[in-house]
């Protein structure tokens, strides 16, 4: 059976005190299954991801207990940033599979007020190989700090050409995010702003580094006879596709060239659409560096055009590849697999029509994508108007 | 000295398996070392009991020379953990190591301006406080 996107819904972003991690996901999903006209009880399939702030080794059956349901199929995935799209990719295969008819996908954690700033940057950090990355002092904005310089390097880009490029990308998101009621950092950004920030790991200063926060985010993915009553709203599947090619950054195949690459190429040949089809695109944005490597690696732009054509504008609302454009990891929210979900939720709100003041006219295609580790696990999804 | 401040909480030290036992022993003694596929001649790091590659049993464990190339580098600002914050602006590489294996090491007795792709460095073992040794890079001389 077809699947489709029945429903979607994020709660509110930033320092969210007094609430924990399971109520984010209970009122995530309760929005959801609302959007998409579903009482609890349709639910027969559940996909969680992880919390650092409430870890527990069965996320998805400790979500199944605290909602109050009892779905046939139940699992958590753990892909850092690409799960969120892994997610709606793997209910959308148990749809397709005919094992479920209607699979909520839900994120969240409260890793600013159960962690705070610090204790996330520090609970990141023990992604790093226990071997020989934590040893050595390795934080997550170091090692893609390794991957934008030597992408620079590659690249014969200048270093203040080079960091002008990662702050249009900062600045640009900032403005989308600006229109976005409910995002974290709306405060106006500036060119000047983002370039004389503190550094953090050269060559990536604050701005470069995305949000700490609370939030979640909730997709059910439906058969579309199930989603039938609200055809209206519902949005298609058109492809995806994953790739996976290392885990640690000192075992990565290639520092400048990544397995989005594949993923997306799965992705696009599944819906029969090229990139130039594409009429929004929401990229997983952890660092400034991470979606200016991930738009040439997918091939939105020539080697070496793509930070030129962010400076000229292109990715604006009414640029040649609108992106990111509730804000991003950057500046709307990061709050763990809900931080690649709001990326999820923000296609849906644009293919619908209804992301208000910052809508892309008349978009019909969505890419979207998400990775994890540092640039280790990928997933794109392509989703279009039903 | 009165306890009037924190001590530097311990740096993590490695977490180390039956698969990596023989590497930290050789470091302790000022050595470093890689694997190389008998079957293939691959070489690959960290040590594992098969190829990669070739899938082969029992890559043999050799003994680097401990000169390499500074594939990418980063100067740290912001510690990921309180260990680390006296340590900062530390400076982060990913070394190439001529034999063709690859390694993340801090970049010592070099000035954040020297820091550079290709530049040519050699190991350096440093102690740990729980005993044992990190290999760590340093400019080569010529």
């Amino acid at each position: 059976m077809k699947p489709v996107i029945a429903g979607v819904a994020d709660t509110a972003v930033g320092r969210l005190e007094g609430v924990s991690c399971m109520a984010l996901h209970a009122e995530a999903a309760a929005a959801a299954l609302a959007d998409a006209n579903l009482r609890p009880s349709d639910v027969d399939g559940v996909l969680c991801a992880y919390s650092l702030a409430e870890p527990h080794l069965m996320l998805s059956s400790v979500f199944n207990e605290y909602f109050g349901i009892a779905p046939s199929y139940s699992a958590a995935v753990q892909a850092g940033g690409a799960t969120a799209c892994a997610l709606v990719m793997q209910a959308a295969a148990l749809v397709r599979a005919g094992i479920c008819r209607n699979v909520l996908a839900v994120c969240a954690d409260n890793r600013l007020s159960g962690l705070g700033r610090g204790g996330a940057v520090a609970a990141l950090a023990e992604v790093g190989h226990p071997q020989f990355e934590r040893p050595y002092g390795m934080s997550i904005p170091a090692a893609y700090a390794l991957v934008a310089r030597r992408w620079m390097h590659e690249r014969g880009t200048a270093p203040d050409d080079f960091a002008r490029q990662l702050a249009a990308i900062a600045v640009t998101q900032r403005g989308h995010a600006h229109r976005h009621p409910n995002a974290q950092a709306r405060d106006p950004l500036t060119m000047e702003q983002a370039l004389s920030a503190r550094m953090i790991a050269d060559p990536l200063r604050l701005f470069d580094c995305c949000l700490v926060s609370d939030g979640g985010a909730a997709v059910v993915v439906s058969a579309v006879d199930a989603a039938a009553d609200r055809s209206d709203r519902a949005v298609s599947i058109l492809g995806y596709g994953q790739m996976n090619t290392h885990e640690h950054v000192f075992a990565m195949p290639s520092l400048t060239d990544f397995g989005c690459r594949q993923s997306a190429a799965q992705a696009f040949a599944m819906a029969g659409l090229t990139p130039s089809d594409i009429d929004v695109a929401e990229i997983y944005d952890s660092f400034t560096i991470t979606l200016l490597a991930e738009l040439e690696s997918i091939g939105f732009f020539p080697k070496g055009e793509a930070g030129p054509a962010i400076l000229d504008g292109a990715l604006d609302l009414d640029g040649t590849l609108p992106c990111n454009t509730h804000g991003g990891l950057l500046s709307y929210a990061h709050s763990g697999a809900a931080g690649g979900m709001f990326h999820i939720v923000e296609a849906v709100r644009q293919l619908r029509g209804e992301a208000d003041r910052r809508q892309v006219a008349g978009a019909e295609t969505a890419f979207v994508h998400g990775d994890g580790g540092i640039l280790s696990a990928h997933c794109s999804l392509i989703l279009g108007r039903a | 000295m009165t306890a009037t401040t924190d001590p530097s909480p311990a740096k993590p030290a490695p977490l180390i398996t039956a698969d990596t036992r023989a590497f930290w022993d050789a470091c302790a003694q000022g050595v470093l070392t890689f694997q190389r596929c008998t079957a293939c001649g691959h070489v690959q790091f960290p040590p594992r009991p098969f190829c990669v590659s070739c899938r082969a049993d029992g890559p043999v464990t050799e003994r680097s020379a401990g000169l390499g190339t500074v594939h990418s580098h980063t100067i740290v600002h912001r510690a990921p953990t309180p260990a680390f914050k006296a340590d900062v602006p530390y400076i982060l590489a990913l070394v190439d190591f001529d034999e063709g294996f690859r390694l993340m090491a801090a970049l010592r007795d070099c000035p954040p301006a020297d820091a550079r792709i290709d530049l040519r460095v050699r190991v350096v073992f440093e102690p740990m406080a729980g005993g044992g040794a990190l290999p760590q890079v340093r400019p080569l001389l010529e």
